[in-house]
């Protein structure tokens, strides 16, 4: 009897290539959907790290967390258990951008990420490196659309095989990974862990094409060192609103710690200046693309040079360490130049540092070769999510992360595909953005990428979002109906308030005046009452005896529903518009140089692209109306001849 | 783009030339509700709505109480039409600026301009093309559009483009700056920024609405060049004018004065179109009808882009010749010497001498030669038809060398250019709004956003990525 064992195998149904934001929520979509999945990672202590700045949320990010949550995902849940600060952003700016932002103890959230991913059925957590994409061509006679190949799943560094129907990549920043703090490199991912050095020969060997990207952190600073007596202190809000559609805020209130400001000044800047040759990014060591909206000190002194001094945030890192985060001053100088340009801030004369700033580069891939359900265009069983696909922050990785995850189970259980529409999420602006759009750097979500903003709000993300989570199996039936029921009170209070008229009685006028309002001239309705600005639906209780119990949710929505009407009304309209092109679905079997009149270079693009809808096509650039027009009168022609 | 959708849209479907009939295409859902308030019968009734499909009705065309047209309307329901939607046809008197200002009138009442090609774009989309005809259509839709694109880029040579381009780059800095301020709220703050965009805002409307005004005589560039032949009683303007028209428009006699009012006549000149308007002879006269048509005369001529002064050679200059020089000195101005056949008292040296004195010391020290290539002179005889070649030459190299100007240095000539200018205008009108109102900041950028994407379609550019690079490049984010 042979007793030399040949390597594990396993047989599974989704592997899941990384345990960060996107891995998690990923791992946590398919597990839950009941099938068998394995989520892999370098180092068990680093699930839902970290690695740079220590908060969730923040403007439009905040957008993502709540759109998340309302879908079924974990971080709105994860970090409202963990957090340690907490802000509601732009208050005075318009619903739409009011955006939630909570400093993370980084430690806990973590651990708090990894306990829920443990207690999770269907779910192993395994330590291990992915070092191999197991593949097999597409039989000829099998082949439909863009597929050529097909995954059939991963080998780790010891040899094990996970024998799997689907493989989501989530590998962050750590393919290939290296870290510069000026001439120094060090071959590792973030926080010094293992990078993950053979994955990246293995995708190219499978025909998936990576580049360069580059990202960077600020240094850490031992608290004790910092001078907080000469910073301005900036603290969370008194009534804390949680992220979660699913955590009672009354739950949720608690003692708050306390970020920094202070600010870099021309010493700052004329260190950074002297020695911007020492740079690895200005002594062109680093070849990476890094993100714009995210720019280095260094960066900012040479870009914004008639700036005289830039914020900096001490931010604390967590509850459990002294380490404090600097927040607006990411450099990858040498760590000489850093010590001696953090200690010119106010406060930071004697800064000790505990860990330098660094810049990162590492392997991705340009995400237009996804399709908007975020599986590769060309091997199918394979998808992909979070900074591997070109974007930046946790909350964008980890919407991404989720979709990616949701849509391999799709796959394996054979339903319909979850792709989120631009104009009825954040989620889906980020992914369409991501999978169209030329991007040449690190992803980052903003308000204004969002072009129909308006109906994107951050408080009614579970209007919007909870029937997509229910259709795919990760909202409850008991959920779902919660929010009919909301839609549906919504509704009725609008209309009500529409219908109630009140005449100019000196009753009315008077508490009016009182309130600083101005009387009424003819008779009008509790909702153009409702639209002064000076007015809330609360003020009005006095002049509306009749009203009946509503809940907080319900009455902040129907005032934002009814102040904000015209323009609401004419995002959809805009919405309806562009809907028709949206649906017009271009199937995979187009071949572009069979269309007629179509100029070369939109060709050349559609070719590459693939869009699956002429909406999309409409959106790549390069292709202008009048291709999308010669596109619709192939596409009737082709519906024609199936007729 | 917009597909085929629930918007209505309109636009003259027949040349841009003049003649008999012109017809204005109205397609949408909306379509026959326009049409109904402006086709009135002769006691005001609405025509449309008695009609059923396929039929056609006479009925006057009107603004409120003003009656713009006489005209033929024709009712089609969809999907039995050529876009497949609801149409109607109104059929005007083939006048340029008649047609335009029915369209005008459409488009007020909620119809849309048509994009080019956009009928049959709905046609086939809507399944009433077969197939060969509509790829045949796409071709030409596609070059149609390029060349419009290219024509309209032509037209904005330089000056308009660098203006739209100046007024959207003010408003995309500002909503960059909004925008900043959004997503990076603890680096940039809007405090006292209403008072701020308030005052950037006033003075774009005012910019633009200095274009909108310009529209009306950039119609003149299009639609004509307003040219004006003036001169004294009897120096022979009206057999100018039918030299150049070849009709005998004009009455012409031997005794002065027999023009009262003023001509319009179009002539075709090489690739140029002049409105020719011959004016009552100008002098210093106490007969009362006669003073109206000059009146009138000296309005047209101070109006017009180019006038043609007539003098008669044959007489010596005068101080009325003086006084009409007076009045056109800072146009265009082409001098002809008539009557050459007679005996000749007038040469250009005399023009110079008598008048670089008319106005400003500026003048006075021209030298012959600068002031003889600025006012070009030129020796006819109208009744003979001598020196017309010459007279044309001078003309199409004005035009064509681009020295004729109209009277504001920046015009708009498109109604499709002016529909958009008002669009953005009212965009920005909302901003002002908003803010009075007390509407937040964030609701204004959509508004903001639409004046900037309206000025875009001008100039054939989209927003694409501009706010991201904007935010980018001019402020400094984050972390």
């Amino acid at each position: 009897m042979d007793l030399k064992c040949k390597g594990a195998e396993f047989n599974i149904d989704v592997a899941i290539v990384g345990a960060g934001h996107a891995g998690c929520e990923a791992a946590l979509a398919c597990s839950r959907l009941g099938l068998e999945t394995v989520v892999f990672t370098v180092s068990v202590d680093s699930i839902a790290l970290m690695p740079c700045n220590p908060n969730i949320g923040g403007s439009s990010k905040g957008h993502l967390v709540r759109e998340l949550d309302a879908l079924g995902g974990e971080m709105g849940k994860n970090i409202d258990k963990t957090f340690i600060q907490s802000k509601m952003l732009n208050t005075s700016k318009g619903p739409a951008v009011h955006s939630l932002r909570a400093q993370a103890d980084k430690r806990d959230y973590s651990g708090s990420m990894r306990k829920v991913l443990e207690a999770q059925d269907h779910l192993t957590i395994k330590q291990a490196e992915v070092c191999e994409l197991l593949w097999e061509e597409m039989p000829e006679d099998g082949r439909t659309g863009s597929y050529e190949k097909f995954v059939t799943g991963v080998k780790t560094q010891t040899g094990t095989v996970y024998h799997a129907k689907a493989v989501v990549l989530c590998t962050g920043v750590y393919l290939n990974s290296r870290c510069l703090t000026g001439e120094s490199i060090t071959y590792t991912g973030p926080n010094g862990l293992q990078a993950a050095t053979h994955l990246s020969d293995s995708l190219r060997n499978a025909g998936v094409e990576l580049r360069r990207f580059k990202t960077g952190t600020p240094a850490r600073m031992d608290g004790k060192t910092i001078d907080f007596s000469k910073m301005e202190e900036q603290k969370g809000d008194e009534v804390i609103v949680p992220f979660s559609f699913s955590t009672d805020a009354a739950t949720i209130q608690k003692e708050q710690v306390s970020c920094w400001l202070t600010h870099t000044n021309k010493n700052t800047h004329d260190i950074i200046r002297a020695n911007l040759d020492r740079s690895p990014i200005y002594a062109g060591i680093i070849e990476g693309t890094g993100p714009r909206y995210c720019p280095s000190i260094e960066d900012k002194v040479v870009k914004f040079s008639e700036k005289e001094s830039h914020q900096v945030f001490i931010e604390p890192e967590g509850l459990y360490t002294d380490e404090m985060y600097v927040d607006g001053m990411s450099s990858s100088l040498p760590e000489d130049v850093q010590l001696a340009m953090y200690r010119t801030v106010p406060g930071l004369e004697n800064c000790k540092i505990v860990r330098n700033a660094y810049a990162i580069e590492y392997d991705c891939i340009n995400a237009k070769c996804l399709y908007p359900h975020l599986e590769f265009k060309k091997i199918k069983g394979l998808f992909a999510g979070g900074q591997f696909n070109g974007s930046s922050g946790y909350e964008e990785a980890a919407a991404q992360g989720f979709v990616a995850g949701v849509n391999a189970a799709m796959e394996i259980l054979g339903k319909e595909f979850l792709v989120l529409k631009r104009s009825e999420s954040y989620i889906g602006v980020l992914i369409d953005d991501l999978v169209t759009k030329d991007n040449r750097e690190p992803y980052r979500m903003m308000t204004s990428r969002a072009e129909y903003r308006l109906l994107l709000r951050q408080d009614n993300a579970d209007l919007r979002l909870r029937k997509y989570g229910h259709r795919v199996g990760l909202v409850s039936d008991e959920v779902y109906e919660g929010v009919l029921e909301k839609r549906r009170l919504i509704d009725e209070e609008i209309e009500r308030l529409k219908g109630i008229m009140l005449g100019a009685s000196g009753d009315v006028c008077s508490y009016l005046e009182s309130l600083g309002s101005s009387p009424l001239g003819t008779a009008t309705s509790l909702a153009q009452l409702l639209c002064r600005p000076e007015l809330d639906y609360d003020k009005l209780a006095p002049l509306d005896p009749d009203r009946p119990s509503l809940s907080k949710d319900v009455t902040e929505q129907v005032q934002i529903e009814i102040r904000y009407e015209g323009y609401i009304k004419r995002q959809e309209k805009q919405v309806r518009e562009q809907e028709r092109l949206e649906v017009k679905l271009i199937p995979d079997t187009i071949d572009y140089d069979d269309v007629p009149s179509l100029r070369i270079e939109a060709r050349q693009h559609l070719k590459e692209f693939r869009p699956v809808s002429v909406g999309q096509a409409s959106r790549i650039s390069g292709v202008s109306p009048a291709d999308i027009s010669v596109l619709l009168v192939y596409l009737e022609k082709m519906n024609r001849q199936q007729d | 783009m917009s597909d085929f959708s629930n918007t209505t849209i309109a636009a003259i479907s027949t040349a841009l030339s003049e003649s008999g009939i012109g017809i204005i295409r109205i397609s949408g859902p909306d379509a026959v509700l326009i049409c109904s308030e402006i086709c009135e019968d002769k006691d005001g009734g609405k025509v449309l709505d008695r009609m059923e499909a396929g039929q056609f009705r006479h009925c006057f065309v009107a603004d409120g109480t003003e009656i713009l047209d006489e005209c033929i309307v024709l009712l089609y329901r969809a999907p039995h039409s050529y876009t497949g939607e609801d149409t109607v046809e109104i059929q005007c008197h083939g006048g340029i600026f008649l047609l335009k200002k029915v369209l005008a009138l459409v488009i007020k009442r909620g119809a849309e301009m048509a994009a080019p090609g956009e009928f049959t774009r709905r046609a086939f989309l809507n399944g009433k093309m077969d197939l060969a005809q509509a790829e045949a259509v796409m071709d030409v839709i596609s070059s149609r559009s390029e060349s419009a694109l290219r024509a309209s880029r032509d037209q904005m040579s330089g000056r308009i483009s660098e203006i739209i381009r100046g007024l959207r780059a003010r408003i995309l800095y500002e909503t960059a700056y909004i925008e900043s301020a959004i997503d990076d709220p603890e680096h940039y703050d809007l405090e006292g920024y209403d008072l701020h965009i308030s005052e950037i805002v006033k003075q774009l409307k005012e910019d633009i609405k200095k274009l909108i005004i310009s529209y009306d005589s950039g119609r003149n560039v299009k639609e004509g060049i307003s040219t004006c032949i003036a001169g004294r009683p009897n120096s022979g303007k009206s057999s100018l004018l039918n030299l150049l028209t070849g009709v005998d428009r004009a009455i012409v006699s031997d005794i002065p004065g027999t023009t009262r009012d003023t001509i319009e006549e179009y002539v075709r000149l090489d690739d140029m179109l002049l409105r020719l308007t011959d004016t009552a002879g100008i002098r210093s006269t106490d007969d009362p009808i006669e003073t109206i048509g000059t009146k009138k005369a000296l309005d047209a001529a101070s109006g017009a882009d180019l006038v043609l002064f007539m003098i008669d050679a044959s007489e010596y200059l005068d101080n009325d010749d003086l006084e009409i020089f007076t009045s056109i000195y800072d146009k265009k101005v082409i001098v002809i010497l008539n009557k050459a056949d007679k005996d000749i008292k007038i040469s250009p040296a005399d023009i110079y001498e008598h008048f670089r004195y008319c106005s400003d010391v500026k003048m006075a020290g021209m030298s012959q030669e600068d002031f003889l290539s600025k006012y070009p002179c030129i020796v006819m005889s109208v009744s003979e038809g001598q020196g017309l070649d010459e007279l044309k030459s001078v003309i199409s190299e004005l035009f064509i060398g681009g020295k004729v100007q109209s009277s504001s240095d920046v015009v708009i000539t498109g109604l499709r250019h002016k529909e958009l200018l008002s669009s953005a205008y009212e965009s920005l009108s909302n901003v002002l709004e908003c803010i009075e109102s007390g509407m937040e900041t964030d609701i204004y950028t959509v508004d903001l956003m639409d004046a900037y994407r309206s000025l875009g379609q001008i100039i054939g550019e989209e927003v694409g990525d501009d706010l991201a690079d904007e935010i980018f490049s001019k402020f400094c984010m984050g972390k």
